[in-house]
């Protein structure tokens, strides 16, 4: 479960967020607003690459700001942009990177790395170069490269924005069968229609917060 | 294509330690600028073109190594020439070319990971005198990653700059190159603060 108490945040001299008070516990949790509304920022709270300027975010009982490593462990995150997530030149050797410094020995890394690529239909694709992959391959290595780690929560930041619908769908076909619970910030409200639950923000606020046509509908008004 | 980055193979070369590999180009980097010799120099050149076919490597993985360094290679040519000898010219581009490649031949035969983990264990009694010896790593790993999301990026400004009417020059490049690397800069720190 996640917690949010009386949650502000400061960016420079702007409140970029304020008065969110929410309990995510459900497996499938949508995130919508405009541009600029605060989304991203709350994605970035929940594995605490942001600490709140006030209140207190916890994941599975750890305090962000007090434990952040362990929740980082807890929670994958993935970001918009898979070039600026993929830290090694091959996909094998990236998805080694997040296994570095877990005591695994060179076997077992290289094990799981074989495990996680088949599991994402990439099966020979670890001596291949990243900047050779296609944008949607790339998304694929950059999820894969979280889920390594085994996080029981996945945070993705607007993950199919730069993509086409057929690897928008691949990407999604992945993530719905993922055991993990799954907090998706996203524009397309397509995506968020077998969700269980759908945050809509705007100016910082949370404004609507249900079952996914209500979140749509309230947004839709919203934006007109 | 990129200079250097690891292609895949199963020749000696792939197999040989990272350490032996960087421990040899040392030494071959020592004695080619150590040789005042144009044959020997040539020599040198060609054991490094015949290490590339053992490697399983052709022309055009040659080419590829050099094409980026052929401009700089004719203007040492042409300077050596006009202040110095045909030989000396002729001594100073073989020479470069072979450590050239030679250094491309490592990171063609080696993963990175390898070579980073290798740089590690070279530097890890430095650690004792304080240096984080997994950032350096982790910053040369880095750095060969993002050497062709630079040229992507140049490249994208590039056409930016066309398309709008301007022609784009290496001053109109810098800055918006610039402003864009520190931004990705700030991305990838969050992207390797969420992986960790």
């Amino acid at each position: 479960m996640m917690a949010l108490s009386g949650v502000e945040l400061d960016r420079g001299e702007r409140t970029v967020l304020s008065g969110i008070d929410l309990t995510l516990s459900e497996r499938r949790i949508g995130v919508i607003g405009a541009n600029g509304s605060g989304k991203s920022s709350f994605a970035r709270l929940l594995n605490g690459l942001l600490l709140p300027s006030r209140g207190s975010v916890t994941v599975e009982g750890l305090d962000t700001r007090k434990d952040a490593k362990a929740v980082r462990r807890k929670v994958g995150f993935l970001f918009q942009n898979p070039d600026n997530q993929i830290v090694y030149p091959t996909v094998g050797e990236d998805l080694a990177f997040g296994l570095k410094g877990r005591g695994f020995s060179k076997a077992e890394v290289a094990a799981r790395v074989e495990a996680t690529l088949s599991g994402f239909s990439l099966d020979g694709f670890g001596d291949r170069l990243v900047h050779e992959l296609s944008g949607g391959e790339r998304q694929l290595v950059a999820l894969a490269g979280v889920m390594i780690m085994e996080p029981q929560w996945l945070v993705l930041d607007e993950p199919t924005t730069l993509l086409d619908r057929r690897n928008t769908r691949t990407i999604m076909t992945t993530v719905e069968a993922l055991d993990q619970h799954v907090v998706l910030v996203t524009h397309d409200l397509r995506l968020l229609e077998s969700f269980d639950r759908v945050i809509v923000f705007d100016e910082g606020r949370v404004v609507a917060d249900t079952a996914p046509a209500g979140a749509i509908d309230a947004y839709l008004r919203l934006v007109g | 294509m990129i200079v250097g980055l690891y292609r895949a193979g199963d020749s000696r070369l792939h197999r040989a330690g990272a350490g032996v590999k960087l421990v040899a180009l040392l030494l071959a980097g020592t004695m080619l600028l150590a040789l005042s010799s144009l044959w020997l120099t040539g020599l040198g050149l060609l054991m490094v073109l015949v290490l590339y076919a053992l490697a399983g490597f052709g022309p055009r993985v040659l080419w590829a190594q050099l094409r980026p360094v052929a401009v700089v290679l004719a203007i040492l040519f042409l300077a050596q020439l006009w202040l110095a000898t045909p030989a000396e010219a002729l001594l100073l581009v073989l020479r470069f070319a072979a450590l050239v490649l030679a250094a491309g031949l490592v990171t063609l035969t080696t993963r990175t990971s390898d070579l980073v983990a290798a740089i590690e264990r070279g530097l890890s009694p430095l650690s004792r005198l304080g240096l984080d010896v997994e950032k350096i790593s982790l910053a040369i790993s880095l750095a060969i990653r993002f050497i062709p999301a630079v040229g992507q990026i140049a490249s994208e400004i590039r056409e930016a700059q066309i398309a709008r009417g301007r022609r784009p020059s290496p001053l109109t490049l810098v800055v918006p190159v610039i402003v864009r690397l520190l931004k990705m800069a700030d991305d990838i720190t969050d992207a390797i603060d969420a992986r960790s």
